[in-house]
C-alpha cells in the first residue's frame, strides 16, 4: 500500500507564514491560559492526600462527603467518580506527617457505616517534598532541552539547534495549554509525558532535519526553501506513518490503559499530534527565519574536507618520513 | 537458507536470548531472574521518612545528663539542682573542695561537651561537632532501627535506605490489609524508648495538684498510666537507666496468661539496676515506655541479674511488636512521614490487567498495520518488533530491574516508536526502487541513508530518558528505564536485525514481486 506518492515536492514553504502565525497564536493563548488560569497542580506537587476508594455497589457520593464533613481534616475535600461509579477518589491539601496513623485510617474510621468498601491507594505528599518535586521536575526539564541543543548543535548548526528548540518550545507550550484547558491534573507522570514530548517530537524534527542536511550538500539548488520542500516532502510518509502508529498505541492505553495513567497518555496524544505538526509545518521554516545560509554551509563543509585532507597528507607524510 | 551473514546470526542469537531470558519472568517460575514488580503494580507501602534530628539532641543531653548523675553519685560529690534548662544541664555542687575532682570526671568520662562553670555551679552543653555528629547518627540509626524491626517482622524484602542526606526511603511490597499496613508504620513510628524511672515519693501525694511547669523546678516529669491516661506519676526527670542497655525482650505470659515483656540489660545495666535498687527498698520504681508508665511496683529488695517485665493490656500482636521495637533498639529521635504512597494488591493487579491489555492491543494494531502498508517488509519489521520485546523482557529480568505502571507505558511507547526506525528504511528503500535502483542497491543504500536520522533521532530521544531517569522518582525512573532499554534494543533488531534478513532473503526478492516485498507498485 502507498499512501504519500509524489512526485513534485509540496510547496510547504510557500504557506509557512501562515502556518507560523497560526502558531504563535496556539503558543500564545497557551501562555496565556498557563498564566491565567494556572495549573491544576496534582497533590505530588502541591501536596496532600489522595485517597482511592473501590465500593462493592454504586458508591453512595452524598453520604460519603457526609461523613467526611464532621472531620475537620477533611473540608474542602473533593470527592468524585474516578473510572466507573464503584470507585471513588478523595482530594484534600491537607497531609498528616505521623506515621502511626494517617489520613487513610482516619477515612477507614470515617466511612464505616457507607457501605462496603476497600481502600485501595492513599498517595500523601508533604509540602516539603511537593516543593521538592517541582524544583526537580524543571530541572529536568530545562537539563534536557539543554543536553538536545548541545547535542544538535554538534551534530547539525547551531541554527538547527536552535529551530528544533524552538520547535519543542513550540510543542511543550501547546501540551501545556492542552492540559490547562483541560484541568489535567499535573503529577509527576504529567512531567514524565512532557519530557516523553520532548524526546519524541525532537526525533521527528531530528528526521526531517537530517533530510535537509542531506538536501544542502547534495541538492543542485541553492534554494534553502526548495530544498526544505523536497525534504519535507520525502520524509512526510514516514512522518505521519510513524506518528499515526505511535497516536494509535497511546490511543489504546489511554482507552484501555486505566484511570491511572489517563492524565499521561492525554498529555501524550496532544504532543504527538502538536510535534509531528510542528515537524512538517514549523521546525524547518524556522531555520529558513533564521537566515540559514547554504551557500556558506557548503563552503563551511568544503572547507573541513578540505582541512581533513591536508592532515591526512601531512600525516601521510610524516608516516613516509618525508616531513 | 542461502546467504546466512553475521547480522542475521546477531539477530537470532538475540532473539534466542530474549526468549531464554524473559521465560522467568512470563512464566513467572520459581527459578531464574524475574523482572521485579514495582510497588504501583504488585501493592504495597512506599514511604519517605524525615528524622526530627532535634529530639535526638534533646535526648542526647538527658542521656548525658544521667552520665553525670551516675558519675557525681559514684564519687560521693554532694550537688544540688541537676536540671536540664534547654540544651543545657546544670548543677551545683555543694562542697567547693569537690570543683577539681568533678571537672577533672567530667572531662574524662564525658564526651563532646563543653564544660563551664563559675564557682560551684556547673553548665554544660554539647560542642556544636558533637551536635552535628549526633544528628547523622539519628538517621543512620533510624536506617538501621527499621529495617532491623521490618526484617524481625518477617516481610519479603523490604527496602530501608537512607535517601539524600535526612531522609528515609522505607518501601514495603506485599501488604495485604490497610489494617496490617496501618500495624507495619505503627511499628516503624515506635519510638520504643525504654526507662526505668524512680518514683519522687517525696512529692507524690500532691501530683495531681501539680502543674507541669511546677514538677519540672523539682526536677520531675508528670507521665500518665497506659492503661488509665488519668493515673499520673510524678517521676524525677533524669532516669535510671534506659533502653540502651537492653539486650534482649521477648514475649511471655503472667499469671493470668496476659501476654507481658521480659528484657534483660546488659552488664552495665544490671549493675546500675541492682545499685539503684539496693538504696532505694521501699520505694517506687516506674517502668516507662515511649513515656507512658507501664507499671511503678514498689522495690522490696535489691534486684541483681538485671532482667525485668514489662506488663501493660497488651494483645499478643502488640506485646510482639513492641518486643520487635526494643530488640532492634530505640529511635534516637522520632521519623515522621513527608511523602506515602500505598497501593493495594488489587489495584495494583487492575492496573497489571489494563496495562497489558493496552499494551497487547497497540501492538497488534502496530503488527497488522505495518503488514497492510508493507507487505513482507512489514512482516519483516514485525519481527524485529517482537524481538525488540522479548530483549527488553530478557534485559529487565537479568538486572532484576523493576516495572512499573509508566514503565509498561514506556513500553508501549517503544512499540510505537521501535517500528519507527523501520518505517524510516523501507521509506528510503521504496523511493530507491522507485527511482530504478536494483533491489540490492536499494537495500544497501537504503539502510545507509537512514542510518544517520535513525542514529541522531534516538540518541536524542536517549538524552531525555536518562534525564528522566536521573530526576524522576520511583515509578517515572522505570519508565524511562524501560524507554531506554527499547531504544537501545530497537538498534540492534530494527536496524541490524532487520538488515541481516533482507541480505538473507535477497536472491528470493524479485523485482517483479515488489508489491509482495514492499507493497509498492513495480
Amino acid at each position: 500500500m502507498e499512501l504519500f506518492k509524489y512526485t513534485e515536492p509540496v510547496k510547504f514553504m510557500a504557506k509557512s507564514r501562515h502556518f507560523g502565525i497560526l502558531s504563535l497564536v496556539l503558543v500564545l493563548l497557551s501562555w496565556g491560559l498557563i498564566f491565567t488560569k494556572g495549573f491544576n497542580y496534582g497533590i505530588d506537587f502541591a501536596g496532600g492526600t489522595l485517597i482511592q476508594i473501590k465500593y462493592d455497589k454504586d458508591a453512595p457520593l452524598k453520604q460519603i462527603r457526609e461523613a467526611l464533613a464532621k472531620n475537620e481534616a477533611f473540608k474542602g475535600a473533593n470527592v468524585t467518580y474516578f473510572g466507573s461509579n464503584q470507585e471513588i477518589v478523595i482530594r484534600t491539601k491537607s497531609s498528616t506527617s505521623s506515621v502511626g496513623n494517617d489520613v487513610g485510617d482516619e477515612v477507614r474510621q470515617l466511612l464505616k457505616n457507607t457501605g462496603n468498601f476497600e481502600v485501595r491507594r492513599v498517595d500523601m505528599v508533604g509540602p516539603k517534598i511537593g516543593g521538592e518535586l517541582k524544583e526537580k521536575g524543571l530541572m529536568a526539564t530545562i537539563l534536557a532541552i539543554l543536553g538536545i541543543l548541545i547535542y544538535v548543535s554538534v551534530r547539525f548548526e547551531w541554527r538547527f539547534a536552535l529551530a528544533s528548540v524552538a520547535a519543542l518550545v513550540h510543542d511543550v507550550s501547546i501540551a501545556m495549554g492542552a492540559i490547562v484547558l483541560f484541568g489535567i491534573e499535573v503529577n509527576l507522570d504529567t512531567l514524565a509525558a512532557i519530557l516523553t514530548i520532548l524526546g519524541y517530537s525532537l526525533n521527528d524534527t531530528i528526521i526531517v532535519f537530517d533530510r535537509i542536511r542531506e538536501g544542502i550538500r547534495t541538492h543542485k539548488s541553492v534554494n534553502l526553501g526548495e530544498i526544505i520542500d523536497e525534504s519535507v516532502t520525502r520524509t512526510l510518509s514516514r512522518t505521519v506513518l510513524t506518528s499515526l502508529t505511535t497516536f494509535f498505541v497511546v490511543l489504546t492505553l489511554y482507552i484501555f490503559g486505566g484511570e491511572i495513567i489517563n492524565s499521561f497518555s492525554f498529555t501524550l496524544l496532544v504532543g504527538i499530534v502538536v510535534g509531528t505538526y510542528s515537524s512538517i509545518f514549523i521546525a524547518s521554516p524556522i531555520l529558513m527565519w533564521l537566515g540559514f545560509d547554504v551557500r556558506g554551509y557548503r563552503a563551511k563543509e568544503a572547507e573541513k574536507l578540505k582541512r581533513e585532507k591536508e592532515k591526512e597528507k601531512l600525516r601521510a607524510m610524516y608516516e613516509q618520513g618525508t616531513l | 537458507m542461502q546467504r546466512l551473514n553475521y547480522r542475521v546470526v546477531i539477530f537470532a542469537f538475540a532473539f534466542l536470548f530474549g526468549v531464554v531470558f524473559s521465560i522467568p519472568s512470563l512464566t513467572q517460575s520459581e527459578s531464574g531472574k524475574k523482572i521485579t514488580l514495582g510497588l504501583d503494580l504488585q501493592g504495597g507501602l512506599h514511604m519517605l521518612l524525615g528524622v526530627k534530628t532535634q529530639e535526638a539532641i534533646k535526648s542526647r543531653i538527658k542521656s548525658i545528663a544521667g552520665t553525670i548523675k551516675y558519675i557525681l553519685d559514684d564519687n560521693d560529690i554532694v550537688y544540688d539542682d541537676l536540671s536540664i534548662q534547654g540544651d543545657k544541664i546544670t548543677f551545683k555542687i555543694l562542697d567547693s573542695d569537690d570543683l577539681k575532682k568533678t571537672q577533672e570526671l567530667l572531662k574524662k568520662e564525658i564526651e563532646g561537651v563543653t564544660i563551664l562553670n563559675s564557682g560551684d555551679e556547673f553548665s554544660i552543653s554539647l560542642t556544636p561537632k558533637e551536635i552535628q555528629k549526633t544528628k547523622l547518627m539519628a538517621i543512620d540509626q533510624a536506617v538501621d532501627t527499621i529495617r532491623n524491626r521490618l526484617d524481625q517482622f518477617g516481610l519479603a524484602e523490604p527496602t530501608v535506605a537512607k535517601q539524600g542526606t535526612d531522609k528515609i526511603l522505607v518501601e514495603v511490597p506485599g501488604i495485604k490489609t490497610p489494617a496490617d499496613e496501618q500495624r507495619i508504620r505503627e511499628l516503624i513510628a515506635r519510638a520504643a524508648h525504654l526507662q526505668m524511672m524512680a518514683v519522687d515519693e517525696d512529692r507524690a501525694a500532691r501530683v495531681y495538684n501539680m502543674s507541669p511547669q511546677e514538677a519540672k523546678k523539682y526536677g520531675d516529669v508528670i507521665l500518665p498510666d497506659v492503661k488509665d491516661p488519668n493515673q499520673k506519676y510524678l517521676l524525677k526527670q533524669i532516669p535510671i537507666l534506659d533502653g540502651s542497655m537492653l539486650t534482649d525482650a521477648k514475649v511471655g505470659f503472667d499469671r493470668n496468661n496476659q501476654p507481658v515483656i521480659n528484657f534483660k540489660l546488659n552488664g552495665e545495666g544490671a549493675k546500675i539496676f541492682g545499685d539503684f535498687s539496693g538504696k532505694s527498698v521501699g520505694k517506687r520504681m516506674a517502668i516507662v515506655l515511649d513515656n507512658k508508665v507501664y507499671s511503678a511496683p514498689v522495690i522490696r529488695e535489691r534486684i541483681g541479674g538485671g532482667s525485668g517485665q514489662i506488663s501493660g493490656n497488651f494483645t499478643i500482636n502488640e506485646a510482639n511488636d513492641v518486643a520487635i521495637a526494643l530488640r532492634s533498639g530505640a529511635l534516637l529521635a522520632p521519623v515522621y512521614v513527608m511523602e506515602k504512597r500505598s497501593v493495594g494488591p488489587s489495584l495494583g493487579a487492575d492496573s497489571i490487567k489494563q496495562s497489558t491489555i493496552a499494551l497487547v492491543l497497540g501492538f497488534v494494531l502496530v503488527v497488522i498495520f505495518m503488514i497492510i502498508y508493507y507487505g513482507m517488509a512489514g512482516v519483516i519489521a514485525d519481527t524485529a518488533l517482537i524481538a525488540n520485546l522479548f530483549l527488553i523482557l530478557a534485559i529487565m529480568s537479568l538486572f532484576g530491574a523493576t516495572l512499573t505502571l509508566p514503565g509498561m507505558a514506556g513500553i508501549v511507547l517503544t512499540v510505537g516508536m521501535a517500528v519507527d526506525a523501520n518505517v524510516i528504511i523501507n521509506e528510503r528503500i521504496r523511493e530507491l526502487l522507485r527511482s530504478g535502483a536494483s533491489v540490492s542497491k536499494a537495500i544497501e543504500e537504503g539502510y545507509k541513508n537512514a542510518f544517520t536520522a535513525i542514529w541522531d533521532a534516538n540518541v536524542t530521544t536517549l538524552i531525555s530518558a536518562v534525564v528522566l531517569y536521573v530526576y524522576g522518582t520511583g515509578p517515572i525512573k522505570g519508565f524511562a528505564l524501560t524507554m531506554s532499554i527499547g531504544i537501545l534494543a530497537s538498534m540492534l533488531t530494527a536496524i541490524l536485525g532487520t538488515h541481516g534478513i533482507y541480505q538473507m532473503l535477497l536472491p528470493k526478492i524479485k523485482k517483479e514481486r515488489l508489491n509482495f516485498w514492499f507493497g509498492i507498485k513495480a
